[in-house]
């Protein structure tokens, strides 16, 4: 399957691990990923909150970049926020003709346009492969099935609301897909607060308190439920669990100390992928207990 | 008639017991609603039930309560529907979160709803002598407003506000919707005055994570979150209000650098949000410096796992067309007015209709534009 594969910022900045195991990951499900390397930032709801016009404008043109990409089936991308925010977007330039032909109007020096043709996506690796590329494809392509370990799904607001615009219409079970996932690869996914709320990280510069609490209580919430560790398709909601986690812990005032993986890492393990290849070492919460877990696996 | 099981959150304080559920069975027909259960019950079975309730057509707002788990008003929820997302065959409702329970499923909405919403000032605060008759403003000046004015201010979006879960003193999602009600409206003249202490509250604008929870509850379509973003744009693009909590800043530093590189540079995001956007002020205002060295621990843990090289965060690429990106920038930035496409009003337009460009073509985008100086 041939993908317009936009990684976003973060993941080829602070969590580099991302976009590296999304690369391993892709060639063993048959993914064959065309890197949007000349598309913008989605803005991450910050130039949405700046002007409007402006981010309709630069994420107009990544979508008009993946449309160029000959034979793709659709635009993929690694990034909660990315989902939501260019889903945003896309709601309002779908919404109106004029307003789309107003924007496509600020790409049209470089030859660019939008086309909203009703068929035309732009999906989150977790929702392609639930929809496109299957859960029974996955369970076949499993080498080492996740027998036993307990994994907390935590999916990220902008792939969880508003359902509206993120087409729960037409898959209303998009937000269980990662409990179906983690089921799929023989993992046991663990039932806490905390699965569908914010990590708090949009705050994390503004108010500090407000955003590791929210990041903390979840982190704690998942450890009470007796998680071996976190799963997130969002490098931002990475950044508030993991990067932040021990400063996060003096906020809620208790140890912590839970791995957070990031969603392609989780699929890699149970592809037969070695969790040094996923980048697993470059976490700052330790997934040591994690790998651990793994190697035994193995050796069963 | 079918047979609907509830699970209901009971709390009596004059009986010195703590709260605990009941679960009973109700016959009615399937298009009826939670309300309709939960008062058939209280009318045949038990009358202590306590429900707060008045029009039964969301119209007066006080059946808020949480229904699986989600926020919603009882009235305008289908028994039938509720009961096919119950999880463990009982449909669960419980009072509304964030508030204090009064009784079984009544909150105290004036503890924390109508005191936020006093908070914000909601009422019209023009200058000079009121006109002979009545005011008269633009009619297309009103549309940016209808969708806050739309609020039956039943709760729910404080119900399932994130942020006021570990801040309570966060000022809210309808309490914010209320504030844009007369940020918006031409015929206030304290715009920039509200702007200024709503952005400088650290409790207000900038305490909102964007986490969509009132945009997903609001039974009116409201969606509180998109009138906070509006303060937002109103405070920071076009009345540029520094406040203290770096939410201009922030605001500021992601745009610049977007402009400069078109991907984020993350490194340079934290000194400028702490520089009111710039970097060298990041990193010689003291009051930055101080916020600067407060991130350190964080900093030290990203190099020693690795993520964060000195070489990444001290170089950024460009990406290659950033011309397109910047040309793109500057042809928005430099008009004088914003533009903003109002999805409250336009909402039918030909999404999800495929192509009608035909009917549409001829049409005015429904573009409302909103200046500094409204």
């Amino acid at each position: 399957m041939k993908l317009a594969y936009w990684p976003g910022c973060v993941s080829r900045g602070f969590t580099p691990e991302l976009h590296g195991s999304m690369a391993k990951v892709a060639p063993k499900l048959d993914l064959e990923l065309v890197e949007l390397d000349r598309a913008n930032c989605c803005g991450a709801g910050v130039i949405a909150e700046h002007n409007q016009e402006l981010v309709d404008s630069l994420n107009a043109r990544t979508f008009a970049l993946a449309q160029q990409v000959e034979g793709a089936m659709g635009m993929m991308n690694i990034c909660s926020t990315c989902q939501g925010a260019q889903s945003e977007c896309q709601e309002r330039l779908d919404a109106d003709s004029a307003y789309r032909r107003h924007v496509n109007g600020h790409l049209e020096p470089e030859g660019l346009s939008y086309e909203h043709d009703g068929a035309w996506w732009n999906k989150n690796f977790l929702w392609l492969l639930v929809e496109d590329i299957g859960l029974d494809k996955l369970r076949s392509r499993v080498e080492r099935p996740l027998h036993g370990l307990k994994v907390a799904p935590f999916y990220g607001c902008y792939v969880v609301r508003p359902t509206t615009r993120l087409g729960y219409d037409h898959y209303p079970e998009r937000g269980q897909y990662l409990e179906m996932v983690i089921s799929a690869i023989g993992a046991e996914p663990v039932d806490y607060a905390g699965r569908h709320k914010c990590c708090g990280f949009p705050v994390i510069t503004m108010n500090k308190a407000t955003s590791l609490r929210q990041a903390g209580r979840h982190l704690a919430d998942a450890i009470d439920a007796d998680a071996d560790c976190l799963v997130t398709p969002c490098p931002l909601c990475h950044l508030n669990l993991d990067m932040q986690q021990p400063d996060a812990s003096k906020y809620v005032e208790r140890d912590l100390n839970v791995p957070v993986l990031h969603f392609p890492q989780l699929i890699g393990l149970a592809l037969g992928l070695e969790p040094k290849e996923l980048g697993m070492d470059k976490h700052v919460v330790k997934t040591r207990d994690v790998q651990r877990k793994v190697a035994d696996l193995a050796a069963a | 008639m079918a047979e609907f099981a509830l699970k209901v959150r009971r709390y009596d304080p004059e009986s010195g017991e703590a709260a605990y559920w009941e679960e009973f069975d109700v016959d009615l027909p399937p298009e009826r609603s939670v309300l309709d259960g939960i008062l058939k019950y209280k009318d045949e079975e038990d009358a202590s039930l306590a429900i707060r309730c008045s029009c039964r057509a969301a119209i007066c707002g006080s059946c808020g309560v949480k229904i699986n788990g989600q926020s919603a008003l009882a009235c305008n929820t289908r028994i039938s529907d509720a009961a096919e997302k119950a999880k463990d065959g009982a449909i669960v409702v419980e009072p509304m979160g964030n508030m204090p329970v009064l009784k079984d499923l009544i909150v105290d909405m004036d503890a924390v709803h109508w005191k936020k919403i006093q908070r914000v000032v909601p009422w019209l605060l023009p200058e000079g002598d009121p006109p002979e008759r009545e005011y008269i403003v633009p009619a297309e000046s009103m549309i940016d407003v209808t969708q806050s004015m739309a609020c039956i201010q039943c709760g729910a979006c404080v119900s399932a506000c994130l942020s006021m879960e570990v801040d309570p003193d966060f000022i809210g999602p309808a309490a914010l919707a209320k504030a844009y009600r007369f940020v918006g409206d031409p015929r206030d003249a304290h715009t920039e005055e509200r702007l200024a202490d709503l952005a400088e509250d650290p409790h207000g604008i900038y305490d909102c994570t964007h986490c969509f929870a009132c945009i997903e509850v609001c039974p009116k379509g409201v969606d509180p979150m998109n009138q906070i973003m509006r303060l937002r744009r109103h405070a920071t693009a076009d009345h540029e209000i520094k406040d203290g909590n770096n939410g201009y800043g922030h605001e500021k530093a992601f745009v610049d650098i977007i402009e400069k590189w078109g991907t984020l540079h993350e490194a340079q995001v934290l000194p400028r949000s702490y520089g009111e956007g710039s970097m060298l002020k990041g990193q010689t205002d003291p009051k930055a410096v101080k916020q600067l060295a407060g991130s350190l621990s964080t900093v030290v843990h990203a190099l020693r796992s690795g993520k964060v090289t000195p070489r990444k965060a001290l170089l950024h690429h460009k990406l290659p067309d950033q011309d397109q990106v910047r040309r793109i920038y500057h042809e928005i930035e430099s008009k004088d007015e914003r533009l903003e496409l109002n999805m409250y009003i336009v909402g039918e337009g030909d999404a999800g209709l495929g192509e009608d460009e035909g009917e549409q073509a001829d049409k005015e985008p429904a573009m409302g534009e909103t200046g500094a100086d409204q």
